[in-house]
């Protein structure tokens, strides 16, 4: 269903369900993926890991690795150049070079474990899996850092002893808290002075992972004048290349990176972890090499979304009003610091206009894998305890949950608590939308008809959406078919989606726009497909791109005709004379007359925007729970979400339910459950319980379209923040269902059953 | 005159003005004027004539893709907040 506000009556492509331009090679097995590269001479790349997840390094010993028959090179952090230790801006967010360095190779410490300590390249992967095992670390085992509160003890073991601390603007160390910074606005302690009603929980989350089914991987080869090709499953070529470049201290011209289909990534492959081990080894071995994680590897080495702990404090007053709230955000890091806890804090409170808001934010190293991004980072964690705050303030005041939020959603001209206000965002027109829907105006009975505790629960969610650079570059052949490269990774059918906005401009069939995703030598710098991004910004530079193409169309046309390229119109696909009805071409007809008219008509688009529009998104969810088991059943579930402009709706709804999806996982079944010597136990997709579609009902959608006043077609990202309100509708439905306030993830069958039998598990 | 909004995180450098306008036509002109005022605060701002990593200078609605060139208008905010990680940015 699509509801739609400020339309635009006048698109023919945009809002249309055409068939995916790779879909016949991503059914039928023919799209390349980074696993099925093959190149001469290829070898293959092993890693040794860290068994500890706190050691000092103390010797390294490769000499029986590399004395094995078919072993060509080994490799350990010794071979990375020194880096510096200072953030620089890659082009698509900053990095800490040598903390990346680390995290790809252990220094002279391994933070967690999996932890990659040494490589080795060898002629197959059997003897390079065989060589890896040879190699002789010792190391010095450490205490173990499992959480943020061990993290902030008084004798915290200090994982990094040189990291220095910003506590609120103080330089600190040594210290486990990386950063400690404070957004407010009004007074929050007047407020809650004020306020009738105070609810004051804290929640707690383990990290997650992202759950994509294809490995990580890379292929790379190092030639002899020094140029460096990688092929790599990632979500932004440019972001492998200068990343791999700042890591090897190489001009990033130097690395070409082709991209290849990537199988899923929700975030976790925005990091490098093989290119750069990949890239020596090949130096070393004058080889390409080949390296696939494993999955163990990939929980264990590669980036999941952060745990930790939240504080949400909010206070009402008896006519409805949010009056103040403050938030205490601390953010499991991983080994190095960098987690989401920026963008949680800009998220937590951001769907409500409060007057008086603290928000304290901490960003903090424990000893596990270095956290990466997963969908909307930091807003699902920061919603599972907001939306619960404000569920419970519902309950005991007897609110109606939606009008509740209405009369305090945000909306354009709210100020968020680190500053800024927003511009046209549709929150209002979501929750109205919620409250309209059949989902919400369907009772539902208290319990089924087999003795099951049935419960609804309701919650909202917020991301910023991104812009930035990229670029597309568009060719007519001479039938009129649009040749169209583009810089971004194709994660969630974005050549549809960036094609079709050429295509509307063009007047021509969705098909008719052929889209290609060369190498980073082959076209403009693109950000990495995140933080949704991609139909927007790429798609905007398609949009510019068409308008040029057009104009230069336009003037081909007149020299057709002989006339003043002035006297040239363009309208849905055909060029005529604004004075002679006679003249008339249709895009293909034109194009196959160019010839003479001065050689192919190409033309390039490159964008860097700075505004995004907001999303924001409501969701609806009803499940059972078995009082005697503890099992949850989601039996129905709408996502509501303010789309600006659904450029495929078929692929809009797709990932809202896939957000939905990965949040039922998170809020019931996900965690990294780890022993306290900081070892993850459940390391397997057979331990590591995801959601199949056997578990779930069909994921209803509603998309609201509140047209975004800055991109031509009312574009705003959609695929981060189905992830946000998920955490919070499930564990408020479950609060609903069993009368019992959860308030630690995931709320699994156990707690459920403790909850029942003790009260609340907080 | 930009309207600047002062973090949390800097006050200390502006004895706890949380907002004030400061005159500029680009936001280097402004971070320039507002040293000026408060010795000391440009150095968490800038670094090697840019931004420093790891800020990110809100102009009006969004972060400033332009950086210390932004060109400001009268009535313009400006907010400068910690850039978003735990996305792109690795470790």
């Amino acid at each position: 269903m699509v509801a739609t506000y400020e339309p635009r009556h006048d698109l023919k492509v945009v809002g249309t369900r055409p068939i995916r331009h790779d879909g016949y090679d991503k059914v039928t097995g023919r799209a390349v993926y980074g696993g099925d590269v093959k190149v001469p001479g290829l070898v293959w790349g092993e890693v040794l890991r860290s068994p500890h997840a706190h050691a000092n390094i103390k010797s390294i010993d490769t000499s029986e690795a590399d004395a094995m028959p078919g072993v060509l090179a080994t490799m350990t952090h010794a071979d990375l150049p020194i880096a510096d230790d200072k953030l620089i801006d890659t082009g698509e967010g900053t990095v800490n070079v040598m903390r990346h360095a680390q995290n790809v190779m252990a220094d002279d410490k391994a933070l967690y474990k999996g932890h990659v300590v040494a490589a080795v390249a060898a002629v197959d992967r059997n003897t390079a899996q065989e060589a890896a095992s040879r190699i002789k670390v010792e190391y010095e085992v450490l205490p173990v850092v499992n959480s943020v509160d061990e993290a902030m003890a008084d004798d915290a073991p200090i994982l990094i002893p040189e990291l220095e601390g910003d506590h609120l603007g103080q330089k600190v160390s040594p210290t486990n808290v990386a950063t400690h910074f404070r957004h407010q606005i009004g007074d929050p302690e007047q407020g809650f002075a004020e306020s009738d009603l105070v609810v004051d929980r804290t929640f707690t989350l383990p990290m997650v992972h992202q759950g994509y089914i294809e490995l990580h991987n890379a292929t790379a080869f190092w030639d002899e004048e020094d140029r460096i090709t990688i092929w790599s499953s990632t979500q932004g070529a440019f972001g492998v290349r200068s990343q791999t470049a700042a890591i090897l201290a190489m001009d990033e011209s130097r690395i070409k990176v082709n991209p290849v289909e990537i199988g899923g990534g929700f975030g976790g492959k925005t990091v490098v972890y093989l290119p750069p081990v990949a890239a020596v080894l090949s130096r070393k071995a004058h080889r390409p090499v080949k390296m696939i994680m494993d999955r163990r590897s990939v929980f264990e080495g590669s980036g999941p979304a952060p745990g930790g702990k939240i504080r949400v404090r909010m206070g009402v007053t008896n006519d409805g009003k949010l009056k103040a709230a403050d938030a205490d955000i601390r953010f499991e890091a991983g080994a190095f610091p960098g987690s989401a806890v920026t963008a949680g804090a800009i998220c937590v409170l951001a769907c409500y206009n409060i007057p008086n808001v603290r928000i304290d934010g901490r960003d903090i190293v424990v000893n596990k894998p270095k956290s990466a991004a997963y969908r909307a980072p930091g807003s699902p964690q920061v919603a599972f305890a907001s939306e619960q705050v404000v569920d419970e303030i519902c309950e005991k005041m007897g609110w109606d949950k939606i009008q509740f939020r209405l009369d305090n959603a945000s909306q354009e001209g709210t100020r968020r608590a680190d500053g800024p206000s927003f511009a046209r965002v549709g929150l209002v027109e979501t929750l109205e939308a919620a409250l309209a829907s059949d989902h919400w105006n369907s009772p539902l009975e208290e319990t089924g008809p087999d003795g099951k505790l049935r419960g609804r629960g309701i919650a909202s969610g917020y991301w910023m959406n991104g812009g930035g650079k990229s670029t597309c570059d568009l060719s007519v052949a001479d039938d009129g078919i649009v040749f169209m490269n583009e810089g971004s990774a194709d994660i969630g059918g974005t050549r549809a989606s960036i094609a079709m906005q050429a295509a509307e401009v063009l007047g021509v069939d969705a098909h008719d726009v052929r889209p290609s995703i060369p190498d980073t030598d082959s076209i403009g710098f693109t950000g990495v497909t995140g933080g949704s991004r991609t139909t927007y910004a790429t798609g905007y530079a398609a949009y510019e791109a068409s308008l040029e193409l057009i104009e230069k169309l336009k003037v081909r046309a007149s020299m057709v005709w002989g006339i003043d390229a002035d006297e040239v119109d363009f309208a849905d696909g055909v060029f005529s004379s604004k004075s002679d009805p006679e003249l008339r071409l249709g895009f293909k007809e034109l194009a196959q007359r160019l010839e003479g008219t001065g050689g192919p008509v190409t033309s390039t688009a490159s964008v860097d925007l700075a505004e995004a529009g907001n999303s924001f998104a409501v969701h609806i969810c009803d499940l059972e729970v078995d009082p005697q088991t503890g099992k949850t059943d989601v039996i129905r579930y709408t996502a509501l979400q303010d789309v600006g402009k659904a450029v495929h709706p078929s692929y809009v709804e797709g990932q809202l339910q896939g957000g939905v999806v990965q949040g039922i996982g998170w809020t019931l079944n996900e965690e990294y459950f780890m022993t306290e010597e900081g070892v993850m136990t459940n390391s397997s997709f057979l331990d590591y319980r995801m959601p199949t579609s056997l578990d779930l009902p069909m994921i209803d959608t509603i998309l609201v379209e509140v047209a975004n006043p800055l991109h031509p077609f009312g574009v705003r990202g959609v695929a981060e923040v189905p992830l946000a309100p998920p955490l919070g509708a499930v564990s408020n439905a479950v609060t609903n269902a069993t009368g019992q306030r959860y308030t630690d993830a995931p709320i699994n069958p156990g707690k459920i059953v403790a909850g029942l039998a003790n009260g609340d598990e907080s | 005159m930009a309207r600047v909004f002062i973090p949390f995180n800097l006050r200390k450098h502006t004895g706890d003005v949380d907002q004030l306008d400061v005159p500029g036509a680009t936001l280097g002109r402004v971070i320039d004027n507002l040293e000026e005022r408060f010795p000391g605060i440009k150095e968490h701002l800038v670094e090697d004539g840019r931004l420093k990593a790891g800020v990110s200078a809100v102009c009006g609605h969004a972060a400033t893709r332009r950086g210390l060139m932004q060109p400001l208008q009268e009535d313009t905010e400006v907010h400068f907040v910690p850039a978003i990680s735990g996305g792109a940015s690795g470790a």
